[in-house]
């Protein structure tokens, strides 16, 4: 338990003068103390769902920095949330690692691209990203959309080109996902229910 | 799940069965222990080794992986010939009395209309009765030998306790045992829960065995009661809504499905699905379908969607064939893919058979990979030793890796397994570039946008028109999509029954799905989660977890689909006259005075029909009832029949000896090649089944460095009598081979897997966790589906995960 010198002197300005508390043999380091501040008092709490199985617990995220629009908030705490009804606060092993998850050091952090026979990955642009890719795919769906079938049967559809989804990603992330590969005519389109 | 994590403790017996709850769900198990704890409920578990589940069971039975059919038929025969069924139930709610077609037969294992070449049925048979009303012609006095019931009775009398003990390995007793206590349940104030995952679902006739799961608790009356239910526990945190928004091959959202190359004209599309009543009175809430497809593709094409156009309904893709994931990888294996885009999945890892799933990947031209982590699957052309030992410089895949978010930097909607939609807020900023998935998504198809409108090229329409009116058009907001796939209305939605009175103004959120319409003045992007954002806000996001009942539906807690409902099929908790058929646990029931049905739950009924009109329970279902008999629905029969594992450790199918076409799920789908990749059980004679641990998550925690820490080696579970005969002890280094490629990790010696006696000889498991990959914090080991076979279930193609075979020596 320690008090700086200079809370030590604001505690005393409303009571016995310094020097005389000092007299008496009460010196900071060893006289006045005050609890460690919480550590979670001044971060933000979030709540959240885990992204791992789905019995679907809540979860509360606690994070340092005000979400101020130049502030890059730190994860600093994950916890069950006890006013969920399923979970009541109780996490797994898995759930109660989720803070690991957010830090790994294996989080990918930048655009990459490996070239055809290359041994190493190369950062790139979001925008090159895109146009490469958006570029490949083009050429491939023009090749190869079957607008009829060998009957004359319109079909219009896209099989030369995949796409595999996220059952971790959100409602809203596969929903788009959805419409947009449809309106390029894929079926060869999955998720995890799958597996 | 057909009820919901919390009501579980409602149960007053539990079985689990195909899944490892305690250890793959701790959680959710919770609910376990508080119904054993509160209730005095009590636990089975079935299960070919002894779980963490089993070990808090009050009663565990070994099964061989794979037979589980026989053993749920064997239970079927004990509640048939015992007579342990809610007759009610199942007079009034089932197929029982229903009259099944004459030319139906089942002889030595195969049903009419098998062509063995194809392995494939023509279904044709398999169907009802019909009159001259149009309606399936019933025997309720139940003594037709064509009505369900006695077909029923007599396939099943084939499975006696002897034949499930012989093809399962449990013994007799322990099966008897079962029998006796699930029985019990039969009562109407008695309720058993089963609890199920992929340990059902990953089998070549995996469909199947959750079907005869069902089957056993509608003739229990067990299904649309607190405490009952068919309840799967879905494998991720939002597996049930990416279904649900019919992320699949032939989805679209809200289990519509795409149509067919012959399916040219829209009218036809429509009155396909839009099924007729088949008994009278009946709601058969499909009939619907016009208003759920059009108001989706409202949501999806706006103005472009005419009807004129017959709402782009030629702007859809038509299926020639299924194209799931193995199929695709097949096609890829034969060079016919180009393309392919990994987002949050790892392919390399999750399917089955590494070497042609590696194989295949390096025959793309393009590989796209959008992930938070480093996938094993993004780096499949890089050398990483014995783990992935691959040449990159033969490899000619371009490879693009693009990071994205997680669930602490988005803001958004999951669905747990109990159906229940929550939102979630973003906690802090991703990490250096990545950006959040819609971002990713729009990026590229702003881009291919601009390339079509430039140079146009193959079929512009539908990317150029797709509907897109977000504020930041290149990062479409959580809010704004979760609005979109809610509803709205384009135009006044007005009352039917009053057609001076407006339901729902222009431009205001739908309440829910009965408000969709198929003129085109509605758009809902998913029918199924229609009404979670209304006006009254995201209701995805409320928070009130009161339970004023007690039964833990807590209907102000985030927003259950469909209608906020709880427990599918509750009608079905009450008898005829709309009482419940256990006051004690009342879902809802009929409020003749209120004149509707009320309750601790939403009704799943029209709620101002008094139980006098016979809608019954099983409204999406033309019969209005449940069916044993699947008509023409499963490919591989009507009523479930065991076959063996495609790789399986005895000579023949012991319930049809003499027939080689019935020894295997005859329907089930092998591609050419790979018939000869299957191994056989003189070479490889143990039974493998493959799952997860409770300190990891498939393959993303061994990126986490306190799992990591928890969990830090690859290992592999080996009874004690196999590993006396081969001179394995524990911590000793063993190598698991299948007619596909090895593994080496740790051995753990255990008494929890036992050797079974099937067909009269031992049988060994050999017990493989899947969570190991060159990637990540934890040691490097090898990844698990190396030994898989590529085969999936007849109706899923769900791959055989948890049935197949190895040989195991000391390295």
């Amino acid at each position: 338990m320690q008090v700086t010198r200079r809370q030590f002197f604001k505690v005393c300005a409303g009571g016995l003068g310094a020097s005389s508390m000092a007299m008496l043999g009460f010196s900071p380091n060893d006289a006045l103390a005050e609890a460690r501040e919480f550590k979670l008092t001044r971060t933000t709490e979030t709540r959240n769902t885990c992204p791992y199985c789905s019995v679907g617990c809540g979860v509360l995220i606690y994070s340092l920095g005000d979400k101020a629009k130049n502030v890059h908030g730190k994860v600093t705490h994950i916890e069950g949330d006890p006013d969920h009804p399923v979970n009541r606060g109780t996490l797994c092993p898995k759930g109660a690692g989720l803070l690991d998850f957010v830090h790994s050091p294996n989080r990918l952090k930048y655009p990459e691209y490996r070239a055809a026979g290359s041994k190493e990955w190369t950062r790139i642009s979001w925008d090159d990203a895109f146009t490469r890719i958006a570029k490949l795919m083009k050429e491939d769906r023009d090749k190869n959309f079957i607008a009829k079938n060998k009957d004359g049967a319109t079909v219009n559809r896209w099989v030369s080109t995949g796409f595999l989804a996220a059952s971790a990603s959100s409602n809203e992330s596969g929903y788009l996902t959805h419409k947009v590969v449809r309106s390029l005519g894929m079926l060869a389109f999955d998720n995890q229910a799958r597996v | 799940m057909t009820n919901h994590w919390v009501d579980i403790k409602n149960a007053d017996l539990i079985l689990i069965m195909g899944g490892n709850a305690a250890e793959a769900h701790p959680c959710g198990f919770k609910w376990v222990t508080e119904a054993k704890a509160h209730r005095n409920a009590k636990l089975i578990v079935v299960d070919p080794r002894f779980t963490r589940s089993a070990a808090v069971a009050d009663y565990y039975a070994p099964i061989r992986a794979g037979s589980d059919i026989a053993f749920l038929g064997g239970l079927i025969n004990y509640l048939l010939s015992n007579d342990k069924i809610h007759h009610e139930y199942v007079k009034n709610y089932t197929d029982f009395s229903f009259l099944v077609k004459d030319e139906y037969k089942f002889e030595n294992g195969i049903y009419s209309g098998y062509d063995a070449e194809k392995r494939k049925y023509d279904k044709s048979t398999w169907g009802y009765q019909i009159g001259k009303d149009g309606f399936v012609v019933t025997d309720p006095t139940l003594k037709n030998p064509r009505c369900v019931y006695q077909l029923m009775k007599a396939h099943y009398s084939r499975y006696t306790p002897e034949m499930v003990s012989d093809i399962c390995g449990t013994p007799k007793d322990a099966f008897l045992k079962i029998c006796e206590m699930i029985a019990e349940t039969s009562k109407a104030d008695k309720t058993m829960t089963i609890m199920y995952a992929l340990g059902w679902t990953q089998h070549s006739q995996g469909s199947q065995m959750i079907r005869t799961g069902a089957m056993v608790q509608l003739l229990l009356g067990n299904i649309g009661v607190a405490g009952g239910g068919m309840n799967a526990l879905r494998g991720h945190s939002n597996i049930q809504g990416l279904t649900d928004l019919g992320l699949l091959s032939n989805l679209l959202p809200g289990y519509m499905t795409l149509p067919g190359d012959a399916e040219q004209d829209y009218k036809t599309y429509i009155e396909r699905r839009a099924f007729k009543p088949l008994r009278p009175g009946q709601m058969s809430y499909w009939q619907n379908y016009g208003k759920f497809f059009v108001s989706n593709m409202k949501a999806w094409y706006g103005d472009a969607a005419t009807k004129e156009n017959n709402w782009c309904y030629d702007w859809l893709p038509k299926l020639d064939k299924g194209y799931d994931i193995l199929q695709v990888f097949e096609n890829m294996n034969n060079g016919q893919v180009n393309g392919y885009v990994c987002q949050g999945f790892n392919p390399l890892a999750s399917a089955p058979c590494k070497v042609k799933i590696s194989g295949s990947l390096a025959k793309l031209k393009y590989l796209v990979i959008i992930d938070p982590l480093t996938t094993e699957t993004s780096e499949f052309w890089q050398n990483h030793g014995e783990y992935n030992d691959v040449d990159p410089s033969k490899i000619q895949t371009e490879v693009f890796r693009l990071p994205s978010t997680c669930f602490a930097e988005e803001d958004g909607s999951l669905v747990s397994s109990s159906r229940v939609l929550q939102w979630h807020w973003k906690a802090t900023e991703p990490p250096a570039e990545a950006k959040a998935d819609p971002e990713i998504i729009a990026g590229i198809f702003f881009k291919l946008k601009e390339m079509y409108k430039k140079d146009s090229g193959a079929f512009p329409d539908p990317i150029l028109n797709l509907n897109w009116k977000h504020r930041q058009p290149n990062a479409p907001s959580p809010e704004e999509l979760a609005k979109e796939f809610s509803g709205k209305a384009l135009k006044d939605v007005i009352d039917p029954k009053d057609k001076t009175k407006v339901l729902v103004k222009a431009g205001e959120q739908l309440n829910g799905f009965a408000e969709l319409r198929d003129d085109g003045s509605t758009s809902c992007g998913c029918w199924i989660f229609a009404g979670s954002w209304s006006e009254k806000g995201n209701l995805m996001a409320r928070r009130d977890n009161s339970d004023p009942f007690g039964l833990g539906q807590t209907l102000n807690w985030a927003y259950a689909w469909p209608a906020n409902r709880r427990i599918l099929y509750n009608r079905a908790s009450c008898d005829l006259t709309g009482k419940p058929y256990d006051p004690k646990r009342k879902v809802i029931a009929w409020d003749a005075a209120a004149s509707k049905w009320t309750g601790s739950d939403i009704p799943d009924i029209k709620a101002d029909s008094p139980p006098e009109e016979g809608i019954n329970p099983f409204i999406m279902n033309p019969e209005g009832v449940a069916r044993f008999f699947a008509i023409d629905k499963m490919a591989e029969g009507p009523f479930p029949e065991h076959y063996e594992p495609m790789e399986s450790p005895i000579a023949n199918n012991p319930m049809h000896p003499d027939n080689p076409l019935a020894r295997y799920n005859p329907a089930a789908r092998v591609f050419k090649g790979d018939w000869e990749t299957f191994g056989k059980a003189d070479k490889f004679p143990y039974v493998a089944t493959t799952y997860r641990l409770t300190e990891h998550f498939h393959f993303w925690t061994k990126h986490s460095k306190v799992n990591a820490i928890m969990q830090p080696e690859q290992f592999v579970e080996i009874g004690e009598d196999l590993a006396k005969q081969k001179g394995i002890k524990a911590g000793d280094h063993v190598r698991v081979r299948s007619n596909r490629g090895f593994i080496i990790a740790a051995a753990v010696v255990t008494k929890r897997l036992k050797t079974l006696t099937v067909s009269g000889k031992p049988v060994h498991t050999v017990g493989i966790p899947i969570h190991w990959g060159f990637m990540g914090l934890a040691k490097n080991g090898y990844i698990t589906n190396t030994l898989t076979p590529f085969v999936g279930d007849a109706n899923t193609q769900t791959p055989e995960f948890k049935a197949f075979l190895v040989d195991v020596e000391k390295v």
